[in-house]
């Protein structure tokens, strides 16, 4: 056989284009094992164990939703605990209208959604480092105007008034499976957009926006999609939170911690990456349960890890497993295979996130 | 006439918000990082100067020669080492840092120090005392030191980044780094050389806003990063003279809430803010805003 037709056979087999090097069906079944392992969590452990694991189900959720603005539309907010005070608030306010707190959740999530709206026309004028200032400043006048009505708790905030009352362990128990599905609801969420056309388009912009603009994407859209999503889910995770506690105190949940948390969970476990925030939220979980007893020292350590891995390993925990295992558990990126190399990845055009510039 | 008297207080407290934004800008301006540990560096120097004061006992006002160049010194090195070092990766990179930093150093303090609220110069006469115009207006004298202090602060930056050797190597570096460095200056160095003076001038800040009221771990973030902040976008981004009207404005506008309601001081001044950026996001000064 002569060398040319053997080039005319080989640009017969085509280029193949898969979302991850390898086969996803697994992960998507693992996922679906773990979820329901989770489910029976209840029956099978103390209700400590289930209270911690809320907490859990909070910080997740707040960690996806940062990652998605930081590490996908670089849109770094330091006021996000604008959207976990008022996802709380707005279940006590339903709560004092004798709304059941579960029926509240999707309600208050809804509505930051909602109330991001004006505020995302607000701070979308200014950019990186004075964006981040300006959501911070947002929250903490929202915070004010929150403390300015006696009738929902003033400036100390109150309990919520119409619990069920069909017994702490049922609570307890309902509470976890609400924060389970928030967490899974928004994980899919997530996924879902990155996967789509708005993912591609983050992308872009990610690479170079001014290319992006000029091939016609409209990228003030995209990035507005974004802050109202993030308003969401941080939302449902603050009326998860006013659930858990079943009492709102507004130097709590607007407090500028939680964007701390969320930012450090998710730059430890891995910026611009699904997997990452997963990873972030069991180290936190695990540094905060063991140094719980010592004050802010968890989040002082928390703090200096998430300075040394955005110097040192920019894509966090997940990347090391990235880089050695090439795994994705949710794969939003493309990988290309050379014809005719069988299992052979010749070039990985999977999307390295983390930051827009470099 | 109690109009006339808050409107006054409001330009001297203007002053001092303009000394917190001082660094800010200048950080900004220069080497594009907007420093969200900005007020928790300012609080660090008030702390320090709490320190020195406590250990040699002298008189308030001079701690400053020891606490400004203690602070510049402190500017340097983080502007070669942490800030220089996420720099080179992203402007992403520098506010993750930066904010970490901050949560670092809020949390440091309380861990450390503790929660207590501290002041400086309490029975000092020049600090305390007042005097008054008319029966309505009363003027203390350490409010108008502050606002002098600021003002000479502002000139003086004007006029070093606009005569002196280093301020044409800052602007030279501010504008295109790359060019500079192939005219052979080494901009690392002119950055840290502005940071240390950011930072001295942030230690200005936290010195005045200790003797001008009492600060604890959260003062940093609570009160002066987000007063600078807001001082810079009402004044309009990268004049230093906005600042000193953004400032004003912020003071006034406070002022004026509190004499509606105590409780709505803080609110009126961010109110304006928003205003500002919802009708005129470039500031009141007119000049092109945004980076």
């Amino acid at each position: 056989m002569s060398v040319a037709t053997e080039t005319t056979a080989r640009s017969v087999e085509k280029y193949r284009v898969t979302r991850s090097r390898r086969n996803v069906a697994w992960t998507g079944l693992g996922a679906l094992v773990v979820v329901v392992v989770l489910a029976l969590f209840p029956y099978i452990v103390y209700s400590g164990t289930t209270s911690i694991m809320v907490q859990a189900f909070i910080v997740l959720t707040l960690a996806s939703m940062w990652n998605l603005l930081a590490g996908y539309a670089g849109l770094v907010s330091v006021g996000q605990q604008a959207f976990v005070g008022l996802g709380a608030y707005f279940v006590l306010i339903l709560n004092i209208h004798s709304i059941s707190m579960f029926t509240a959740l999707p309600v208050a999530a809804v509505g930051c959604g909602v109330a991001a709206l004006p505020m995302w026309w607000l701070v979308s004028r200014l950019r990186t480092g004075y964006f981040a200032i300006a959501t911070w400043v947002l929250a903490t006048t929202v915070l004010l105007i929150i403390e300015k009505f006696p009738s929902i708790g003033g400036g100390t905030g109150m309990s919520l008034p119409h619990t069920p009352n069909n017994g702490t362990a049922l609570l307890e128990a309902d509470t976890y499976w609400i924060g389970l599905a928030v967490t899974v609801l928004s994980l899919v969420t997530v996924y879902l957009l990155l996967r789509g056309r708005l993912g591609l388009v983050l992308t872009a912009i990610r690479d170079d926006e001014v290319a992006a603009r000029s091939s016609g994407a409209r990228v003030g859209l995209a990035r507005m999609l974004v802050f109202v999503v993030a308003a969401i889910g941080c939302g449902a995770a603050g009326a998860l939170l006013a659930i858990s506690q079943l009492i709102v105190q507004p130097s709590a949940v607007f407090s500028v911690q939680w964007t701390a948390v969320m930012a450090f969970a998710v730059i430890i476990g891995g910026l611009g990456t699904i997997e990452g925030p997963i990873l972030g939220t069991i180290v936190y979980i695990i540094l905060q349960q063991t140094l719980a007893s010592y004050n802010a020292w968890y989040l002082i350590i928390l703090g200096l890890v998430a300075m040394v891995v955005a110097l040192f390993a920019r894509r966090g925990l997940w990347g090391l497993v990235d880089d050695h295992l090439h795994i994705r558990l949710f794969p939003v990126g493309y990988w290309l295979w050379a014809p005719g190399s069988g299992g052979r990845r010749l070039r990985g055009v999977s999307p390295r996130r983390g930051g827009r510039h470099s | 006439m109690a109009w006339v008297n808050d409107i006054i207080q409001g330009i001297l407290t203007g002053g001092l918000y303009a000394l917190f934004a001082c660094g800010l800008s200048l950080m900004f301006g220069v080497m594009k990082v907007v420093n969200l540990a900005h007020g928790d560096l300012a609080v660090i120097g008030g702390y320090i100067a709490v320190g020195v004061i406590t250990v040699t006992h002298i008189p308030v006002l001079w701690s400053v020669v020891i606490v400004v160049p203690l602070m510049a010194l402190l500017g340097y090195v983080l502007q070669r080492t942490v800030i220089q070092a996420s720099l080179d990766r992203s402007i992403l990179t520098t506010l993750l840092v930066t904010f970490g930093l901050s949560v670092v150093i809020e949390n440091g303090l309380l861990q450390f120090v503790n929660a207590d609220s501290h002041s400086l110069g309490v029975g000092n006469a020049i600090i305390t005392s007042s005097f008054s115009i008319g029966s309505q207006i009363t003027i203390a004298y350490l409010l108008l030191l502050i606002f002098v202090v600021a003002v000479v602060v502002l000139l003086g930056l004007q006029y070093f980044l606009s005569v002196s050797k280093y301020g044409r190597l800052i602007r030279a570096v501010a504008d295109d780094k790359e060019a500079a460095q192939l005219s052979g200056v080494d901009y690392r160095h002119v950055f840290g050389i502005a940071a240390a003076i950011a930072f001295g001038t942030v230690a200005l800040a936290g010195i005045a806003y200790g003797m001008y009221s009492q600060f604890s771990p959260t003062t940093g973030t609570d009160t002066i990063l987000l007063f600078a902040f807001a001082a810079v976008v009402i004044g309009g981004l990268g004049s230093l003279w906005g600042t000193l009207l953004g400032g004003v404005v912020l003071g006034v506008a406070q002022e004026i809430g509190a004499q509606i309601n105590a409780s709505d001081q803080l609110l009126a001044g961010y109110i304006v803010f928003l205003a500002v950026l919802a009708f005129r996001p470039q500031g009141l000064t007119t000049r092109r805003a945004q980076s």
